[in-house]
C-alpha cells in the first residue's frame, strides 16, 4: 500500500466547503440580524431583543401570508401528490403504455419552463377583458363566473395556487412513474389472476407500495408551499391588498421595498423553522425506514 | 365460483369471464384515453398558444384568441431580440455555463474526496452536504445579500454564479459521490501503481467514467439556473447584466400594450431549456428521481 498524505482529503474538499460558507453562514447571520432593528442606508444596527419576533406576533399580515402558505401546502397536496399519483398510475398501466411515453414528455412540459415564463403567460389567462379563461366561461354559458382572478381579493390567491399546480403535477407524475417502475410485475400480475380489478389494483398493491415516494413528495410539496415566492410574486405581488401575500413575498416586501431589514430577517427565521421542522421529520422517517429493513 | 390458482386452462368458465371483462376493459380504457386526452389539452394547449400567439399582432390575439395568425410576424421576434432579449439571453448563457462548470467540477473534486479516502470528520462532511439540502434560499437573502455587497460583486454575474454554484454542490456532490462509490477499487490500484497521481486518477479514470452522472448533474444546475428568480431579481440591478427571468419582468414593463412581441420573449427564453430536456429526457428524469430519494 501507498502511503498517503493525510491532508489530501482535505484539499479535495476544499473548494466545496468554501462555497458552502455562502450556505451556512447566512443562516446563522439571519438569526442574528433579525435582533436588530437596522436597513440598508442606516449601517447602526440597533438591539432590540425579541422585539421583531413579538412584532411579527401581532402582525396581521404575518397571518395572512402564513394561512395563504397553509392553503397552499393543502391544495397542493391534494392536487400534486394525488393528482400525480394519478397520472402516474394511468400512464404505467399496460393498456396505456404504447401511448405513454409521448404523454409523459408533454405532461412534464410545464416543469422545465420556468416559472417567470409560465406566471407571465397566465397574465394573458387571467386578463379580465380578452383572457382565454373569461372567453371559455362564457363560450360554456357560465358568464356569470366571468371576474378579474387576480385582481379580485377573494380568487386572487385560489388563481395563483391553480398556476402552481398545473406546472407541478407533472413534476410529482414522474416521480411516482419512477417508483412505479420498481414494483414487481408480479403483484399485477398475481391480483389480476384472483380477479382484482384496476381500482383494487390501484389501491392495494400502486398505493401501498409507493408509500416511501408519497413521503417523499409530500415533503416536497409542503416545503414547495411555505417557501414559494416566484408564482405570488409575479402574478399579484401579493395583492390586492395583502390577499395573496405569503411568507416569502412578505419577507421581499419588508426588506427591499419597506428597508426594515431586521423585521425582514425574523420572517425568514420563521421560514427556516418551518423548511427545518419538515426536513427533520423527512430525516427521521427515512432513518427508521431502513433499520426496518 | 373461485377459480384455482393453477396453470391448467380452463376453457369454459375462464371465456366467459374474459369476455366479460373484456368489454369492461374497453369502456375503462376509453374513459382513461379521454381523461389522459383532456389533461393533455390543459397541460399543452396553454404553451402552444404561447408560440402560436407570437406570431400575432396585440390586435389580432385580441380579436381572434383561438384562430391561426392571419398573417405569420416573423418581427415579433426580431422586435424582441433586439428589445432587451438578446442582452438577457447571453447573461443567462454566462451565468449558467459558468454556474454549471463549477459546480460540477468543484462536486466532482468533493466527491472524490468523500468516496475514496478514509479521514477524520467524514461523517461530519456528509452531514454538512445533507444539511444544504435543507435549506431554502429565502433564510439566506438577506445576509447574502449584504455579504455579496461587502465582496464588492454586487451587480455583476458573480453576484449569481456564486450562490447558485453554492446552492448546488450539496446535491450535485451527494450524487457524484454515490457513482464514485461503483466504481471498481481494483482499477485505481492498477493505477496507483503504475504510478498515477490521486489527482491523476480523478481525471484519467473517474472523471471519463462517469459521464452519465456528470451529464445529469449538469442538466439539473442548468435547469437550476437558467430558470432561477429570486436571486436574479436582488442581486443584480443593472438592465444590462440581468438574466432572462429577471429581464423578462422588465420587459413586460416595458412592453405592456405589445402583446406579441412579449409573448415572443417568453417563447425565446424557454426554448433553450425545452430543448434540452427533449434531447436529454433520459438524464433529466433521472437527475430528478435521484435526487428528491436521497
Amino acid at each position: 500500500m501507498l502511503k498517503r498524505n493525510k491532508l489530501t482529503p482535505y484539499l479535495y474538499l476544499l473548494p466545496a466547503f468554501a462555497f458552502l460558507l455562502l450556505v451556512y453562514i447566512p443562516i446563522f447571520q439571519n438569526i442574528w440580524d433579525s435582533l436588530y432593528e437596522w436597513s440598508t442606508f442606516s449601517p447602526d444596527k440597533v438591539f432590540v431583543g425579541i422585539d421583531n419576533y413579538v412584532h411579527l406576533f401581532k402582525d396581521p399580515v404575518f397571518y395572512q401570508a402564513l394561512k395563504n402558505n397553509i392553503l397552499y401546502a393543502v391544495i397542493s397536496i391534494i392536487f400534486q401528490v394525488g393528482g400525480g399519483l394519478i397520472v402516474a398510475a394511468v400512464l404505467e398501466d399496460k393498456l396505456i403504455r404504447k401511448f405513454s411515453p409521448f404523454f409523459r414528455t408533454v405532461y412534464f412540459l410545464p416543469v422545465v419552463v420556468s416559472m417567470t415564463v409560465i406566471a407571465l403567460l397566465f397574465t394573458f389567462f387571467y386578463n379580465p377583458e380578452v383572457g382565454l379563461l373569461n372567453q371559455v366561461l362564457k363560450m360554456i354559458g357560465l358568464d356569470s363566473l366571468a371576474k378579474p382572478w387576480l385582481g379580485d381579493s377573494d380568487t386572487a390567491i385560489y388563481a395563483v395556487i391553480a398556476v402552481s399546480q398545473w406546472q407541478s403535477i407533472g413534476y410529482i407524475a414522474m416521480l411516482y412513474i419512477v417508483a412505479i417502475q420498481k414494483i414487481s410485475p408480479e403483484l399485477y400480475e398475481a391480483a389480476e389472476i384472483d380477479g382484482a380489478n384496476k381500482f383494487k389494483m390501484f389501491f392495494h398493491i400502486t398505493v401501498p407500495q409507493t408509500k416511501e415516494m408519497t413521503f417523499v413528495a409530500v415533503i416536497l410539496t409542503l416545503t414547495g408551499a411555505f417557501t414559494v415566492f416566484n408564482e405570488p410574486y409575479i402574478l399579484t405581488g401579493g395583492g390586492p391588498g395583502t390577499s395573496s401575500e405569503v411568507l416569502s413575498t412578505y419577507l421581499y416586501k419588508t426588506a427591499f421595498s419597506k428597508d426594515m431589514m431586521g423585521y425582514a430577517s425574523s420572517i425568514a427565521t420563521v421560514i427556516l423553522i418551518i423548511t427545518l421542522l419538515l426536513s427533520l421529520v423527512q430525516m427521521k422517517a427515512f432513518k427508521t425506514g431502513k433499520e426496518d429493513a | 365460483m373461485q377459480i384455482p390458482k393453477t396453470n391448467v386452462t380452463l376453457p369454459n368458465v375462464v371465456n366467459t369471464a374474459t369476455k366479460e371483462r373484456k368489454k369492461k376493459r374497453y369502456t375503462g380504457t376509453t374513459i382513461v384515453y379521454v381523461g389522459l386526452i383532456v389533461y393533455f389539452i390543459v397541460i399543452a394547449y396553454p404553451l402552444l398558444w404561447m408560440i402560436i400567439s407570437s406570431f400575432k399582432s396585440t390586435d389580432e390575439i385580441f380579436t381572434h384568441s383561438w384562430s391561426m395568425p392571419h398573417t405569420w410576424l416573423i418581427e415579433n421576434y426580431v422586435t424582441a431580440w433586439k428589445s432587451g432579449i438578446s442582452s438577457y439571453f447571453l447573461n443567462s448563457v454566462i451565468v449558467t455555463g459558468v454556474s454549471c462548470f463549477l459546480t460540477v467540477l468543484v462536486s466532482a473534486l468533493g466527491a472524490y474526496g468523500l468516496s475514496r479516502f478514509e479521514f477524520q470528520g467524514k461523517a461530519f462532511v456528509l452531514i454538512i452536504c445533507l444539511g444544504g439540502l435543507m435549506l431554502s434560499p429565502q433564510v439566506s437573502l438577506i445576509p447574502l445579500y449584504s455579504i455579496i455587497q461587502k465582496l464588492g460583486i454586487y451587480n455583476t454575474h458573480l453576484a449569481l454564479i456564486l450562490p447558485y454554484v453554492a446552492y448546488r454542490i450539496p446535491l450535485t456532490i451527494l450524487l457524484i459521490r454515490a457513482y464514485f462509490l461503483s466504481i471498481p477499487k481494483e482499477l485505481e490500484e492498477a493505477a496507483r501503481l503504475d504510478g498515477c497521481t490521486s489527482l491523476g486518477i480523478l481525471f484519467r479514470i473517474f472523471i471519463p467514467m462517469s459521464t452519465p452522472i456528470l451529464l445529469t448533474t449538469t442538466i439539473l444546475t442548468a435547469y437550476y439556473t437558467w430558470n432561477e428568480f429570486m436571486f436574479a431579481i436582488i442581486f443584480i440591478d443593472d438592465d444590462s447584466l440581468r438574466t432572462i427571468p429577471a429581464g423578462l419582468m422588465q420587459f413586460r414593463d416595458a412592453l405592456q400594450t405589445d402583446w406579441g412581441v412579449l409573448l415572443a420573449g417568453l417563447t425565446i427564453s424557454a426554448a433553450p431549456i425545452v430543448m434540452l430536456f427533449l434531447f436529454m429526457q433520459k438524464y433529466f428524469i433521472r437527475g430528478i428521481a435521484n435526487g428528491s430519494v436521497k
